[in-house]
């Protein structure tokens, strides 16, 4: 038997694994670091009032992303109005109706967990065919507001099956032992407790659908608008105002660019800090 | 559900009424549970009567849980899960086509072997049953008169905002059975409701039963002997049958009034089981 006092060799390779997490940690942390000081050196000084109230411009000394803020938060509401119903339906439908052993179920489940692999552009092109040219809706707003609520639906079923299937299964029993109906027991029960978990996945699937350029780029979303964007008119967003800006010669378009970042960056991170807290305060609730 | 009492059938029963039969609220007949084909309980036939608690006692896999968990049509939940033979509740048959799962479990109430509060607030808890039936008249009353049977009413009364979960253990198991009080079914099934409790609250449980059993119907699961001998009027001894292929089925051994199946038993195999030489 050994002593009580010999672990050198194993506090050691304690130390040595700990050092190896923290230097991955390191890697990404530091490409992330980089990016975000080398955007807010070239930015910061162009994140103005005008930048977000003015429409785009050739003179960079007057543009402003007025159109593209406004279009991106027109997508972001479309967005949840049209993937919470029907992402919050399909998981429960998923979760307590569908029975879990027929094979077009799992069918089902594995499609969708496929859908939520392929790539952006893909759903881009599908939008292109589907939605603008099938279903005759023209490079519109509404079009792209579908198509990225497309792309996002399989994560937000998928982020709500698994906060239904977190709700302890005592809590249904429970329900159907004192007469609930099935429904009774979804709706008064398990969604209310699944909520938070819900709400997380979905505020996440958000931020993500707003950052996307390639399918929205794929539809044509104009990169030059002037004015403020409909539902059924042409528009551009935050992502491909910024890749416009990118791609102009001019170094003061590379700066107002940074700004958008900077603007983009700001939104998704309040998104997601809105889903922290919800979470938080949920948990302390229970 | 309307009683139609068959004259024949009264007479039938006069004989021995001499000592003072209560009536019957289930009659199982030769039920056996099937998960997937496989059987889990077989061939089990008995009466339970009404205003007495009956005990489950047996083994651990001898099918305790799946046997209450007919009675209420909660077996249905689990898929695959297949029930034969007859079960009839006062002399409908439980199984019938046109009886509603949802109604039989209104009737028949369940407790569970964890407390499963709702996460909700304590009146939250006991109003769940009333309003998912529609009873929205009076409920505080409800709410109240449920606490009450529960013994429950006195400890929460100030604090019925609270949530269910910052109560005991003990405390809410009773909150469970106050929920199920609130829709007021004729029977409780118990399912091992004090197996997770300290001895002070099984105690609690245990002077709770023998309250509700004026009232109600009372059929508990529990692999506490004592419990038993302590709270039945009437007990069921289950085991397991091991059959040529070594597939196990729970069975029932032997059912008679408690001090008969404790002090004497018929059979030898209940007489191992409670003289605690196995099991």
């Amino acid at each position: 038997m050994r002593g009580l006092g010999d672990t050198r060799s194993r506090r050691g390779s304690e130390l040595a694994f700990a050092a190896l997490l923290l230097s991955s940690l390191a890697v990404g942390m530091a490409a992330l670091v980089a990016l975000l000081a080398d955007v807010i050196h070239d930015g910061a000084g162009w994140v103005t009032w005008r930048l977000l109230t003015q429409a785009p411009s050739a003179d960079p000394a007057v543009a402003g992303a007025r159109p593209a803020i406004l279009a991106t938060i027109y997508l972001g509401l479309l967005l949840l109005a049209m993937v919470v119903p029907v992402g919050v339906a399909s998981a429960v439908y998923l979760e307590e109706y569908a029975r879990k052993e027929r094979w077009y179920n799992r069918l089902l489940e594995i499609a969708i967990q496929n859908l939520a692999g392929v790539p952006s552009i893909v759903y881009g092109i599908l939008g292109l065919a589907f939605i603008v040219r099938g279903a005759g809706l023209g490079r519109v707003l509404l079009a792209g507001a579908i198509i990225l609520a497309l792309l996002t639906l399989p994560t937000v079923i998928i982020a709500s099956r698994e906060a239904i299937r977190a709700v302890s299964d005592s809590i249904r029993q429970g329900a159907y032992a004192l007469g609930a109906t099935r429904w009774q027991v979804v709706s008064r029960q398990v969604l209310p407790a699944a909520l938070p978990g819900i709400a997380t996945g979905t505020i996440l699937a958000l931020s993500r659908g707003l950052g996307e350029t390639a399918p929205l780029l794929m539809i044509g979303a104009l990169t030059f608008i002037a004015f403020d964007p409909t539902l059924l008119g042409p528009f551009t967003a935050l992502p491909v105002q910024i890749y416009n800006w990118i791609r102009q010669p001019q170094a003061e378009f590379r700066r107002l660019a940074a700004a958008a970042i900077l603007l983009l960056l700001a939104l998704v991170l309040s998104l997601n800090a809105a889903a922290i807290w919800i979470r938080d305060r949920a948990q302390r609730r229970w | 559900m309307v009683a139609i009492v068959d004259p024949a059938r009264l007479l039938e029963r006069r004989p021995s009424a001499q000592v003072e039969r209560p009536s019957c609220v289930f009659e199982l007949r030769d039920v056996s549970v099937l998960y997937s084909g496989k059987a889990a309980l077989k061939g089990i036939s008995l009466d339970i009567q009404a205003r007495l608690i009956t005990a489950i006692i047996g083994p651990s896999g001898c099918g305790k849980s799946t046997f209450i968990r007919c009675l209420n049509r909660m077996n249905d939940l689990i898929p695959g899960a297949k029930v034969r033979g007859t079960i009839l509740y006062h002399g409908q048959d439980l199984y019938a086509a046109e009886v509603d799962p949802v109604e039989v479990r209104r009737r028949i109430g369940m407790v569970f072997q964890k407390p499963n509060p709702f996460p909700k607030s304590i009146f939250d808890n006991v109003a769940f049953g009333p309003r998912v039936l529609g009873l929205r008249e009076d409920l505080g009353a409800r709410v109240e008169r449920a606490l009450r049977q529960a013994a429950l009413w006195e400890e929460v009364k100030d604090r019925l905002d609270a949530s269910a979960l910052t109560l005991s253990g003990g405390q809410q198991q009773r909150l469970c059975i106050a929920r199920c009080l609130a829709v007021e079914p004729e029977v409780i099934l118990m399912d091992e409701p004090a197996s997770a409790l300290d001895p002070i609250a099984t105690a609690a449980i245990e002077d709770l039963m023998h309250e509700l059993k004026r009232e109600y119907t009372i059929v508990i699961v529990t692999h506490n002997m004592q419990q038993a001998a302590r709270v039945a009027d009437m007990t069921a001894f289950f085991s397991v049958d091991v059959g040529p292929e070594g597939e196990r089925a729970g069975i029932l051994v032997e059912y008679d009034r408690t001090e008969k199946i404790f002090t004497q038993p018929a059979d030898p195999r209940t007489e191992g089981y409670v003289t605690g030489r196995f099991g």
